[in-house]
């Protein structure tokens, strides 16, 4: 089912008339709302009145994760605070998270976006939806929840974890679609297997997996041993959360939901945008948010955009897989880890940050992080319980910022690799 | 009556307390006790040498993580009890130590002692009369 045919399947030029509209209407909300923005197109020589049509997008400023950090943690909500009624954060890069309001439109927006993705999964309402995203700040949990509501199917929040018990209500309730991650959605495939419990036992037909990077062969091992179809849902907390795009039931890229996020592909260097179907930075423009709408957002994710029509009829530009990023930026179990948090982190615990290297690893089917950090003059003790016990504190300060467990292995001065140019602080062992 | 040991941070890897040896034998240095504290990670030597400053330098130069520490040797003759008598004096006079290593030659054994105070150390064990050996002749050995 398409579940908003009319915008869905519009015409390329109905598209752009709908963007242009609303692209002026943001352009001048933030204009007169957000000081740091219009002084950036001041200083561009812009006032909204440059822009005429959606194809004028691209004199228009940038907006970047810094911009939203010094704004913390409310600067860039065009809404009064009496009109936000929910705000969601993500990991910051230097402790700060990035902090998004939604009014009751933004809710009610967002959740029609999820809806449209749910369908293009191929969820209907008698279908029953366990939702293992995580339910907090994290926008996962809470996005697949309302747009579920929203549809009129039945929503399980059983959120994240507890693996057990995700198995027994599958069982017990009869779950019909999975949403959660797809490292999590491997896992819960091996407890299955260990415990006997073949997907026959199972009323499983669809997963709906985002939060982390995955890979088409991936993709063949889930739908292999959960016998499901496996479909990839983009989101991020900036833009509103999950829903921003979906495959639908062709798998062949995800939907953009383009009549509210408007969608580019620029070179990361030049910043100058790319043609139709090259490969480049994603960056999105907010048209229809009303409590953080956001400009020519740079998500530093590498992907291309394909303009021909799907097969399943919708019209929406379908974006690929993300190929990877433009920044150092790890998706660890869901997690956002940025290398700079790991070095102020360091940074705090003596004068001069040590070298580190992080090094990422898929184990089974979890993701594990390994700190490599240099044992310098500053923190070199004779004694093994002290430099134990510095490996430990590295280790909890590291989790208590990041939210995820790692371990700490302490190295030699010099033994990490040094590079020309900008430090290799990441080893990205997983294969994607 | 401080002796200086030399400590050097070793990851666990095959051939790395080889190389230091090497590099002192390369210059001269000769050591005359050490010990390895190991963890599954990493180990620490801790080696008395005849030259701690240039052993320090140079192990510095080949990016080694190096320092000097403050210990005190102990001499004890090299029969039953004799170490049982030295300790109970410590721990009667409450001299906390990290660690401690020995080796024994012919008559004598020496007794490396890393205390947490150094000079209350070295006080009581003089008050005591225990024997303790001069760095410069530790070095020499």
């Amino acid at each position: 089912m398409i579940w908003n045919e009319s915008i869905e399947c519009a015409s390329r030029s109905t598209m752009k008339n709908i963007q242009t509209v609303r692209l002026k209407a943001t352009v001048q909300r933030i204009y007169h709302n957000i000081p740091y923005y219009r002084k950036k197109m001041q200083e561009a020589g812009l006032t909204p009145e440059h822009i005429r049509t959606v194809d004028d997008l691209h004199l228009l400023p940038f907006t970047t994760k810094t911009d939203l950090r010094d704004s913390y943690p409310f600067g860039s909500f065009t809404a009064p605070m009496s009109e936000i009624v929910r705000v969601h954060a993500s990991s910051g890069t230097t402790g700060r998270p990035t902090v998004v309001g939604y009014t009751r439109n933004d809710i009610a927006m967002w959740s029609e976006n999820v809806t449209r993705a749910l369908c293009m999964a191929g969820v209907h309402q008698n279908d029953m939806v366990q939702v293992a995203y995580g339910y907090g700040l994290f926008t996962g949990g809470l996005g697949l929840h309302y747009g579920t509501e929203n549809l009129g199917a039945t929503v399980i929040p059983i959120s994240g974890g507890n693996t057990q018990k995700q198995i027994q209500l599958m069982q017990d309730f009869g779950s019909s679609v999975l949403c959660c991650t797809p490292s999590y959605a491997l896992y819960i495939a091996e407890v299955l297997q260990e415990m006997n419990i073949t997907p026959e036992d199972l009323k499983l037909r669809v997963g709906i997996f985002g939060a982390e990077p995955w890979s088409e062969s991936m993709r063949h091992e889930i739908e292999d041993k959960l016998h499901i179809k496996a479909i990839d849902i983009y989101g991020l907390s900036e833009i509103v959360g999950p829903g921003v795009s979906c495959e639908c039931e062709h798998q062949c890229g995800m939907h953009v939901n383009e009549d509210h996020f408007l969608p580019e592909i620029i070179d990361p260097e030049t910043l100058q945008p790319l043609p139709p179907g090259e490969v480049g930075e994603l960056v999105f423009s907010t048209i229809t948010k009303e409590g953080i709408p956001l400009l020519r957002y740079r998500t530093r994710d590498l992907t291309r955009l394909i303009y021909d029509q799907c097969a399943c009829g919708r019209t929406l530009v379908r974006m690929e897989k993300c190929k990877g990023r433009s920044d150092d930026m790890l998706i660890i179990r869901g997690v956002n880890v940025f290398p700079s948090q790991i070095e102020s982190i360091l940074l705090n615990m003596s004068e001069t940050a040590p070298h580190y290297l992080l090094i990422v690893e898929r184990e089974g089917n979890l993701d594990t992080l390994k700190v490599q950090v240099e044992v310098n003059e500053q923190f070199f003790s004779d004694e093994v319980k002290a430099l134990q016990n510095l490996a430990k504190k590295i280790k909890s300060n590291i989790e208590s910022t990041l939210g995820i467990s790692v371990t700490v292995q302490l190295v030699e001065p010099k033994s990490i690799e040094r590079s020309v140019g900008k430090a290799k602080r990441v080893i990205d062992k997983r294969q994607l | 009556m401080i002796i200086q040991q030399l400590s050097v941070f070793l990851e666990n890897k095959t051939g790395r307390l080889s190389e230091v040896a090497s590099l002192l034998g390369e210059a001269g240095i000769n050591m005359s006790a050490f010990s390895v504290a190991d963890t599954s990670d990493f180990g620490i030597l801790r080696v008395i040498v005849s030259q701690p400053e240039n052993a320090l330098k140079l192990l510095k130069e080949q990016n080694f993580t190096v320092s000097l520490t403050e210990v005190v040797a102990l001499i004890c003759p090299n029969e039953s009890g004799a170490l049982a008598r030295a300790l109970a004096i410590l721990k009667d006079e409450n001299v906390e130590i990290e660690y401690l290593y020995a080796f024994s030659m012919d008559s004598a054994a020496t007794i490396i002692i890393r205390p947490a105070n150094t000079s209350y150390c070295i006080e009581v064990l003089k008050k005591h009369e225990l024997e303790l050996v001069r760095a410069s002749d530790l070095y020499r050995l």
